[in-house]
């Protein structure tokens, strides 16, 4: 039933690479493929073979290029956190839009945007993400933890507190906001890839980066860890420094991605299901090809969100959570019929 | 190998475990016997040292807490009593966690794989999803699980076993229990098992201790350990003696 994780793999990239082509050529401007990836090479490559207008060649390298960007290293580290959190949890139903961390990360990025002149936004805001992100996934993870792994209960129920309480911040905070603020706060609340800057995209490549080889490098602890507390500490793993170091690198992940993208949900409940079904739960092959498949999604999703309403877009969260809302119900339903 | 020495665990203020001496030497098999609540599973905590407690335990002479932890686990390992795991990994995928603090190749290791889900009859389950698992067959795949854990021991192994046989058939009782002891014969290991039937404890053990309220209440040969009177102070049940089989009690 299982396919081969190579094979696996190099599909994940190969449509990556394909999605990518597709999300650089289109959209509401309507250029010549080849014109635009011949611009492309001459930003990479300081050539001159591109006949575009300067306008023309804006949109794609400058428009197109980050926005790609973002949403492929946004993708893969949303989808990696999610596969880390449902290991961490030992509950395939954790996901860190769902149980709240990612509402708790918003709050934070709404106070330091609120807090802070713009200008030091581009760094103050991820890093009042991530603490009220970190933050957030203690208070749920103590709030859960029992002897026989984690309660789905109390953590959907974390979830909807925490969701509620995020709301009422940031309405709060909207409300006390001067005209100049509230543009700045609404804009980001739409969830969108648009703001992708060099500094963003620098930020999110070395993220996503240092987070792939720190999940890598605990990926047989997350497997025994799978078999209990107990077992993993049998078996030589360092089990309250595992969860220690794993709460801190979804909460960097989980407050860059919600930093720069707004709360873009169910990337990190949908993709590790996908890439368990097809290649199995082993955290080795699961988290990388969880990030490849995070990436092509977030991808797609966006390139949809660009394309449907074109010249106009919607918000890419909203494109996740139309594909994303039905797949959680189904696995509720799954669920359900296990404990029945 | 391994000496308990004024072991105390407090729950608030009433102690739940309270052991003043026990020494397992390699090649022994222990059976821990007691009624429900007497602190059995408690006791085989303390020595996988997932509970807090003072007192001495020390591992080939060396205190527990000094082994490094991967070393620890290529000597110390324990079957669990239960095991829920909410993703769907195959019965050989768990059985190759086992792997985890060893160093083996891939090749080798599938064969190691084999060999023990073969020892532990669960050869047929490989490929099967473990939460679909029958509970008895789960623990069977835990322990070819937790028998790869301990093959590359440099000295003998300490192998804790949580009712290995409560949740399997007749078969499969004697199956595992004989396993135990031929590991403990021509190995060296030590086994330490909690077990409810005292025939099997006088059958197979070479040690059995007694426990009642957290205390070990008496220790010894099998036969001397287990007669009518003590069965009855512990469990306020006496047994009959139906006879002996190759000189070893039998009660009903």
């Amino acid at each position: 039933m299982r396919l081969p994780v190579m094979i696996s793999g190099i599909a994940l990239v190969a449509m990556i690479i394909l999605g990518s082509l597709l999300s650089l050529l289109q959209g509401a401007l309507d250029l010549p493929p080849t014109e635009s990836l011949l611009a492309l090479c001459d930003t990479l490559f300081g050539t001159h073979w591109s006949t575009l207008d300067d306008y023309q060649r804006v949109v794609v390298t400058e428009l197109r290029l980050p926005r790609l960007l973002l949403s492929v290293f946004v993708g893969a580290m949303l989808a990696q956190c999610g596969a880390v959190m449902q290991g961490l949890f030992r509950n395939p139903l954790a996901d860190p839009g769902i149980i709240g961390v990612s509402s708790g990360a918003a709050v934070g990025a709404i106070v330091a945007i609120a807090i802070f002149p713009a200008s030091i936004g581009p760094l103050a805001v991820p890093v009042s993400a991530f603490v009220a992100g970190l933050l957030t996934t203690m208070l749920v993870y103590s709030l859960s933890r029992s002897k026989q792994g984690t309660s789905v209960l109390v953590l959907l129920l974390a979830g909807v507190a925490i969701s509620a309480f995020a709301g009422a911040t940031i309405g709060f905070i909207s409300y006390f906001s001067n005209d100049e603020k509230l543009r700045q706060l609404s804009l980001w609340q739409m969830g969108s890839l648009a703001g992708a800057s060099q500094v963003n995209l620098w930020l999110g490549f070395f993220t996503v980066v240092a987070l792939a080889i720190a999940f890598q490098r605990r990926t047989s602890a997350l497997n025994a860890l799978v078999l209990g507390e107990c077992e993993a500490r049998y078996l030589g793993i360092n089990v309250e420094g595992l969860k220690r170091q794993l709460i801190i690198l979804v909460a960097v992940g989980v407050g860059i991605s919600v930093a720069y993208a707004g709360i873009i949900g169910f990337i990190g409940l949908v993709v590790p299901h996908l890439v368990r079904l097809v290649t199995g739960p082993d955290h080795r092959s699961l988290i990388p090809l969880s990030a490849l498949c995070g990436a092509l999604l977030l991808l797609v999703a966006d390139l949809m969100a660009r394309l449907v309403v074109q010249p106009a877009e919607l918000p890419v969260g909203l494109v996740t959570a139309l594909l994303g809302a039905p797949f959680f119900l189904a696995l509720l339903i799954q669920q359900r019929r296990q404990w029945n | 190998m391994l000496e308990l020495t004024n072991l105390r665990s407090q729950h608030g203020k009433v102690p739940h475990l309270a052991v003043e001496q026990l020494r397992i030497e390699t090649g022994m098999m222990v059976g821990v016997a007691g009624p429900n609540g007497s602190g059995k599973s408690t006791l085989l905590r303390a020595i996988g040292g997932d509970l807090p407690v003072t007192g001495d335990i020390l591992f080939y002479k060396r205190s527990l807490r000094q082994w490094d932890p991967l070393d620890r686990a290529r000597h110390l390992a324990a079957l669990p009593q239960f095991s829920q795991i909410g993703f769907s990994f195959t019965a050989d995928e768990i059985v190759a966690m086992g792997m985890i603090p060893l160093s083996l190749s891939r090749q080798e290791g599938r064969q190691q794989v084999a060999a023990l889900m073969k020892d532990t009859d669960c050869h047929h389950l490989i490929g099967r999803a473990f939460p679909s698992l029958s509970g008895g067959e789960k623990q069977r795949v835990h322990l070819a699980r937790v028998l790869l854990q301990l093959s590359q021991a440099t000295q003998p192994p300490l192998l804790v076993l949580d009712e290995p046989t409560s949740a399997q058939d007749l078969k499969q009782q004697h199956r595992i229990l004989a396993l135990a002891r031929s590991l403990c014969r021509q190995r060296g290991y030590a086994v330490i098992a909690v077990l409810h039937d005292l025939n099997h404890v006088l059958r197979y053990c070479d040690h059995c201790v007694l426990m009642k309220e957290g205390r070990l209440s008496a220790q010894g040969k099998p036969g001397d350990v287990l007669t009518q009177n003590t069965i009855e102070a512990h469990w306020e049940y006496r047994p009959q003696l139906v006879g002996h089989m190759e000189s070893i009690p039998v009660f009903v």
